[in-house]
C-alpha cells in the first residue's frame, strides 16, 4: 500500500473518531456549537495544550532556543481572530449561506485561523529576528517581555473588550480543535524528521558547529520559532472560540510557564514527551481536585485543597527523578513493547580517554619517542 | 590559497591579534603552534568569519572572505573541525557524518564519502549507530574530523584535534592528517601539541600572545633552539 493511501486513511479514522467523540459530547447534536459538559472541556483543552505544548517543543526541545512567552503569541492569535469574527463573522456566514449553516461557520473559523496563524507569525517575525541574530539567551528576556506588553496592551484595547473580557462567538467545537491538534502533531512531526528538522536539531546540540557545516543558523532559528509562534495563535484561536469568551488574565506569565512545565515534564526534544506532558499538566489538577477528603475527629479534612501543593510535589518529583523528562529525546512507541529496553542514554559530554591501558604503555610511548625522531 | 593580511582582531577593549600575516598555499599543510591563550582559536574563528577584524582582511582563492557568514564558507570549500570537537551530542554517528554533508545533494557521492571516512576511522564504523555524545574524547575527534572532510573541503581547518588524548589516539589522528593531505586536501592546523604539529606539517607559525614571533620551514624550526626551550621542552 503506498504511503499516501495510508496516511489518508489514517486520517479520515481520525477524523472519524474525532466526529464520534464529538457527536458524544455535544449536547445539541452533530457539530453541536456550546459542549458544556466538564470532560468535553478537559478533552478540548487538552488538545489545544497538545498544540501549544508540541509547537513551543520545537522551538525549545528541537531547537534549543528558550521561549517563555508563548502565551503572549497564543493571546495574539486569539485576540486578532475574535476581532475579526466579532466583527465580520456574521456577514461572512450569510455570504456563505449557499454551503449551509455548519458549512458557512467552518469557513470564518477557517478564516479566522488562518488570520490568527500570519498575526502571530508576524509578531513571532518581529520578536524573533532581533532576538535569534545574536547569540545568547537574548530571546527568553525579549518574549517575557514581549508576552506581558502585548497583555498589557489588549487590556487597554476597548475594542477587544479592554478590562471587561471579549465575547466570542462559539465557532470552534472539538472536532476542530482534535482536527488541528492532529494537524499540529503531523506538521511538527514531519518538520521534526526533515533536512531542516536535522539542522534545527544541530543547532540544539552545537551552534557554532552547525554554523561550521553549512547551516544558516540564523535562519533556521527564525523559522523555527516563526512557526512555532503560528501554532501558538492557532491554539489562540481555537481556545477564543471555543471558550467564547477572552480575558487576558488567561495570558499571563503563569500559562506560558505552565506550555514550559509541559515540555520539561514530557521530555524536551521528544514529540510524544509533549503530548504527554500537556495530558497529564491539564490532568493532574482536575483529578487532584476529586481527591476525597479524610475524616479526622469530628472535621473533615480536604485533601483535595491542597492540590496545587501536591501538583507541585509531583513535578518536582519527576524533576529530581528524571531529570531529562518523563521520556528524554526518545519517542514512545509501539515499538517500545518490542525493543529490548535498553537505550544508550549513558554518560554523555567529553568523556577523554587520558588512560592507556597498560598492556599498550610501551607500545604508546615507542611511537610517541618515533614521533620525536622524525 | 589562504591569505590573512596584517589581521587584528579584538574582544571588545582587549586585542587578542596583532597584525596577524598568514598564508597557507594550496596542497600545504601549514601548522599554527602556541601556547593556551596565544590566539590560535580566535585566528579561526577569523578567517570563518565568526569574528570580524578590526583591521585588515582575510583572503580565500583570491576573494575576500571576511565578513562572509561562516555557513557560506562551506560551499566555497572551507571546513573547520572546532575546538572541543562541537559533535552533535544525541545525534549518531552516522548523523554527525551526514550533517558535514549538510550542504551537498548528490547522495552517491556522500555515501561514498561517508564509506571514505570509516576506512580513515575503522572505530566509527563500529559505531556507527552509537550516539557520539556517548564516545570517548578520542573516537569524538575522528567524528569531529571525519564530519568536517563530508563537505569535501579543499582547505580544512583544525583547532586542536589532540588536545586531551591519550598517545595513541594522538598518534591515529596524526596518521589521519597524513592521509588527508595525501589527496589533496591544504590544512591549517592549530596545535599546543607543537612536537608532533611540527612533524606532520610543511611550515609553521608560531603564535605568542596574538602576535607571530617566528615563522619557518616546519623542519627547521624544529630544530631551532628557542623553539625546542619554549615549545618543545628540551
Ligand atoms: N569571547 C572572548 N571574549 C573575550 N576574550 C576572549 C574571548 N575568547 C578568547 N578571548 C581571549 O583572547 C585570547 C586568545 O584566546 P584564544 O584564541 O582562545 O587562544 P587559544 O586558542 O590560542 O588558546 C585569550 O587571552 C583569551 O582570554
Ligand atoms: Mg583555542
Amino acid at each position: 500500500m503506498s504511503s499516501w493511501v495510508k496516511n489518508l486513511i489514517v486520517g479520515i479514522v481520525i477524523v472519524a473518531v474525532l466526529y464520534v467523540v464529538n457527536a458524544m459530547l455535544s449536547s445539541s447534536g452533530f457539530f453541536g456549537l456550546g459542549v458544556d459538559d466538564y470532560q468535553g472541556r478537559l478533552l478540548a483543552f487538552i488538545a489545544i495544550n497538545i498544540i501549544l505544548a508540541t509547537s513551543l517543543n520545537l522551538i525549545n526541545g528541537f531547537t534549543g532556543q528558550f521561549s517563555i512567552g508563548h502565551a503572549g503569541f497564543m493571546a495574539v492569535g486569539a485576540y486578532s481572530s475574535a476581532y475579526f469574527t466579532v466583527n465580520y463573522g456574521k456577514a461572512l456566514e450569510s455570504s456563505f449561506a449557499f454551503m449551509g449553516e455548519i458549512g458557512a461557520a467552518s469557513v470564518v473559523l477557517l478564516i479566522a485561523i488562518v488570520i490568527g496563524a500570519l498575526v502571530a507569525a508576524l509578531a513571532g517575525l518581529i520578536v524573533g529576528i532581533p532576538s535569534l541574530r545574536l547569540k545568547g539567551d537574548y530571546l527568553a528576556i525579549v518574549t517575557l517581555g514581549f508576552a506581558e506588553i502585548i497583555r498589557i496592551v489588549i487590556l487597554n484595547i476597548d475594542a477587544v473588550g479592554g478590562a471587561t473580557g471579549y465575547q466570542v462567538p462559539g465557532y470552534a467545537n472539538f472536532l476542530w480543535i482534535g482536527i488541528f491538534a492532529v494537524i499540529t502533531v503531523v506538521v511538527i512531526h514531519n518538520i521534526v524528521k526533515s533536512d531542516t528538522g536535522r539542522a534545527l536539531i544541530s543547532i540544539r546540540e552545537d551552534e557554532l558547529a552547525a554554523e561550521a557545516m553549512g547551516v544558516n543558523t540564523t535562519r533556521y532559528k527564525v523559522t523555527s520559532f516563526v512557526i512555532g509562534s503560528a501554532f501558538a495563535g492557532i491554539a489562540g484561536v481555537l481556545f477564543a472560540h471555543y471558550n467564547k469568551f477572552l480575558s487576558t488574565n488567561d495570558f499571563q506569565f503563569i500559562r506560558s510557564f505552565e506550555i514550559i512545565i509541559m515540555i520539561v515534564i514530557g521530555g524536551m526534544g521528544s514529540m510524544t514527551g509533549a503530548i504527554l506532558g500537556a495530558i497529564v499538566v491539564t490532568l493532574l489538577p482536575e483529578i487532584l481536585r476529586q481527591l476525597p477528603g479524610i475524616q479526622i475527629g469530628d472535621s473533615v479534612f480536604q485533601v483535595a485543597d491542597l492540590r496545587l501543593v501536591i501538583f507541585a510535589l509531583i513535578l518536582i518529583l519527576t524533576m529530581i527523578l528524571r531529570p531529562q523528562g518523563i521520556l528524554g529525546t526518545r519517542e514512545f512507541g509501539l515499538s517500545w513493547l518490542k525493543r529490548p529496553r535498553k537505550d544508550s542514554e549513558g554518560d554523555e559530554g567529553d568523556a577523554t580517554d587520558k588512560g592507556v591501558p597498560i598492556a599498550q604503555q610501551s607500545e604508546a610511548k615507542k611511537m610517541q619517542s618515533e614521533e620525536d625522531k622524525k | 590559497m589562504l591569505t590573512l593580511e596584517n589581521v587584528s582582531v579584538s574582544y571588545g577593549a582587549i586585542e587578542a591579534l596583532t597584525d596577524i600575516n598568514l598564508e597557507v598555499g594550496a596542497g600545504e599543510v601549514v601548522t599554527l603552534i602556541g601556547a593556551n591563550g596565544a590566539g590560535k582559536t580566535t585566528t579561526l574563528r577569523t578567517i570563518t568569519s565568526l569574528l570580524n577584524p578590526r583591521i585588515g582582511r582575510v583572503m580565500f582563492e583570491g576573494k575576500q572572505i571576511s565578513g562572509i557568514p561562516a555557513h557560506k564558507l562551506v560551499p566555497m570549500g572551507i571546513a573547520m573541525s572546532p575546538e572541543g570537537r562541537g559533535v552533535f551530542a544525541n545525534l549518531t554517528v552516522r548523523e554527525n557524518l551526514e550533517m558535514g554533508a549538510y550542504i551537498r545533494s548528490d547522495k552517491k557521492g556522500i555515501a561514498a564519502d561517508m564509506e571514505r571516512g570509516f576506512r580513515m576511522f575503522p572505530r566509527l564504523k563500529e559505531r556507527e549507530s552509537q550516539k557520539a555524545g556517548t564516545l570517548s574524547g578520542g573516537e569524538q575527534q575522528m567524528v569531529a574530523m571525519a564530519r568536517s572532510l563530508m563537505s569535501r573541503p579543499r582547505l580544512l581547518l583544525l583547532d586542536e584535534p589532540s588536545l586531551g588524548l591519550a598517545p595513541l589516539v594522538v598518534h591515529t589522528i596524526f596518521e589521519a592528517i597524513d592521509e588527508i593531505r595525501a589527496e589533496g586536501t591544504t590544512i591549517l592546523l592549530v596545535e599546543q601539541n607543537a612536537n608532533a604539529a611540527l612533524h606532520h606539517s610543511d611550515r609553521a607559525y608560531v603564535l605568542e600572545s596574538g602576535r607571530i614571533v617566528m615563522q619557518g620551514d616546519s623542519r627547521e624550526l624544529a630544530n631551532d633552539p628557542r623553539v625546542k626551550e619554549a615549545y618543545l621542552g628540551e
